[in-house]
């Protein structure tokens, strides 16, 4: 049970079938206490299916679904201790912003005098008291965005589930979004839930990240480990950019695979225990770890041609072609620009790569 | 719309305009018009005069037409309600009650009455009534009323609840309500608009019909469009102007109260 105490949600073996179609394939995660917590993928991918399921939209079809111990899949959802930000935030319209805020108190038991007190107050933590008064429909989305939020912390849930909260917001007030998210986040100790399709917003939020692909959790983990170390070829695709490669393992030395790339270029990366000799597998190598050189470094090194070099503003990304071999991109800061680190089209150069920074896909 | 394709180029267009509005409306013109008129004859204009209005009120039928007035509103106003309570109960289940089984069926059933062709009805709710010895009077009346004032009532009322996204019960269900507390406190304020809508479009066909209330009324006892077509049977006078005038107000101020109640948005 010491263990479950730091469990704030645990999905056991947990399935949603429509009819004949599977959303969700035995989901098991445990969100820790605390924790703000991302699952992200593309439209389709279950995310919010699970969010639902959590929240208890959706029933279960298998499994369990666990909150602070106590099993929620059978719970309505006004009998489970969690609340949700959904996507079109869904504000009352009839009634003004304090009592929207008010309502789940309210429905709490506690008298329209303290849940307009404490409203009041989620509003000023939300900075929006001067709105009080007024309708959603008389608010921005920005604003109705914040009324949400504070709609759904002021009965205190024990799980914030947030529903792509962020995905009508133009990208300025998104990005401001995101930072006072974790904010509230840190300041409340809620464990949140965030649902998104947005990698970046991801990476930049939480704490962890379990990445889902049809219906299925792809990976799991800091947003590092997943940025650094991406699982399978999904992963590594979907989170960021990346070079992908096919490769063949030709030997496995040491803990070190060296891989055939084609066109008699070589090269050696960290193996993968799934990975063995012989197997043709695809290999990630992020644009940000190469750089280029008129030199050959110690570690890792390919020749090839410049084909172009494409202005991105922060960056400059070049596309190099492995003579008989693939092509590669590459990305050299904007700030580099004076360390010769940018070639003229057609010109020869070296792809350099830092140790580890190719990684071996399992699928 | 390009001006080429604009319906309004077409030869005859304001011609045709003109010919709907003039039957439409024509009739109705110079009923109200001379109901205003001081001359005993329905056909000569000898000058303005309330005097007919007057004679409605105080005149020698006065005391009929004010009974069967009463009637009239008493009968629309219950039918009213009571319809409008069933539409409102059946919209909630038809849009919110998922996919069931027969649920286009009784979409269909709810809305079929307004196809029936009204002397059917009539006829069929007569022997119905003869057939279980229900004696004919007020309350005849009454049944028949709610029975087809339901669809008039659904109608407005479904087309209001398909524009309310479900997210709103949904949330208030996330925020500790029960499903109760979520349709009287989210969804009843949110379906109001059409609510009031169906019900002023109910208490208008109640107020208004004939046909079938003509079938189904007790012997003495009348409504207004009964009592107006007997008294119309012994002879055309200009006080049945006046009356009708009156209803058409009536009526008027109702759909007018219904069409801009219906585009009042709530969720704005």
């Amino acid at each position: 049970m010491n263990d479950d105490a730091q469990i704030a949600v645990d999905v056991r073996d947990a399935v949603k079938r429509y009819g004949d179609f599977t959303a969700l394939q035995k989901i098991s995660l445990g969100i820790r206490d605390n924790e703000f917590f991302t699952l992200l993928g593309p439209s389709g991918c279950g995310k919010t299916t699970l969010l639902r399921m959590i929240a208890g939209f959706e029933d279960v079809t298998e499994g369990a679904i666990f909150l602070y111990g106590d099993e929620i899949a059978t719970l309505p959802p006004h009998q489970r201790p969690v609340n949700t930000v959904f996507q079109n935030y869904a504000l009352f319209p009839h009634m003004t912003i304090l009592d929207n805020v008010g309502f789940g108190l309210e429905m709490r038991g506690k008298s329209k005098s303290e849940a307009r007190a404490r409203a009041g107050e989620m509003l000023e933590l939300v900075q929006l008291s001067q709105f009080a008064a007024r309708k959603p429909s008389q608010l921005s989305g920005g604003q109705q965005q914040r009324v949400a939020l504070a709609r759904a912390l002021a009965p205190s849930p024990k799980v914030l589930l947030l529903d792509e909260p962020l995905s009508a917001l133009d990208l300025k007030l998104r990005k401001a979004m995101q930072i006072e998210l974790k904010h509230i986040q840190r300041e409340t100790g809620i464990t949140f839930i965030f649902v998104t399709h947005d990698q970046e917003e991801a990476l930049t939020m939480s704490d962890r990240i379990a990445v889902m692909s049809a219906g299925r959790m792809q990976q799991l983990g800091e947003p590092k480990d997943i940025y650094e170390r991406p699982r399978n070829m999904f992963v590594a695709d979907f989170i960021g950019e990346t070079n992908l490669l096919e490769v063949s393992v030709d030997a496995i030395n040491d803990g070190r695979a060296i891989c055939h790339l084609g066109g008699g270029h070589e090269l050696t990366c960290n193996a993968v225990d799934e990975v063995g000799v012989g197997s043709k597998v695809h290999m990630s190598v992020r644009p940000e770890r190469l750089f280029l050189s008129d030199q050959p470094t110690e570690s890792e090194s390919l020749k090839g041609t410049i084909v172009e070099n494409i202005f991105i503003g922060t960056d400059i990304t070049t596309i190099i072609d492995l003579n008989d071999g693939p092509n590669f991109t590459v990305r050299t800061s904007n700030s580099d620009r004076g360390n010769k680190r940018i070639f003229e089209p057609g010109a020869q150069a070296y792809v350099n790569m830092e140790a580890g920074s190719a990684r071996l896909l399992v699928d | 719309m390009s001006a080429k394709t604009d319906v309004k180029t077409y030869s005859g267009f304001k011609f045709m305009t003109l010919l709907c509005l003039v039957i439409l409306y024509a009739p109705l013109i110079v009923v109200t018009v001379y109901s205003f008129n001081a001359s005993k004859s329905i056909t000569v204009w000898e000058g303005l005069s309330l005097r007919w209005y007057a004679d409605v009120f105080v005149g020698p039928e006065s005391g009929k037409f004010k009974q069967a007035a009463i009637n009239s509103f008493v009968i629309a106003i219950v039918a009213a309600t009571i319809s409008t309570t069933i539409a409102t109960l059946a919209a909630t289940a038809i849009v919110r009650g998922g996919k069931f089984r027969l649920r286009t069926a009784s979409l269909g059933l709810i809305s079929l009455p307004l196809m029936v062709p009204e002397i059917v009805t009539a006829v069929a709710l007569l022997i119905f009534y003869n057939s279980i010895g229900f004696d004919r009077g007020l309350l005849t009346i009454l049944v028949a009323h709610i029975a087809f004032c339901i669809p008039f009532a659904y109608l407005p009322i479904q087309a209001r609840m398909q524009g309310i996204e479900d997210t709103y019960e949904q949330a208030a269900m996330d925020l500790y309500a029960t499903k109760a507390q979520a349709f009287r406190r989210v969804l009843l304020p949110l379906m109001m608009p059409g609510i009031i809508s169906g019900f002023l479009l109910a208490f208008i066909v109640s107020l208004d019909d004939f046909i079938i209330t003509n079938f189904v009324k007790g012997a003495g006892v009348e409504t207004l469009p009964t009592a107006i077509f007997g008294s119309v049977k012994q002879g055309l006078k200009p006080n049945i102007m006046a009356i009708s005038t009156m209803l058409l107000a009536v009526s008027i101020v109702m759909v007018t109260i219904s069409y801009f109640v219906s585009k009042s948005d709530n969720t704005k």
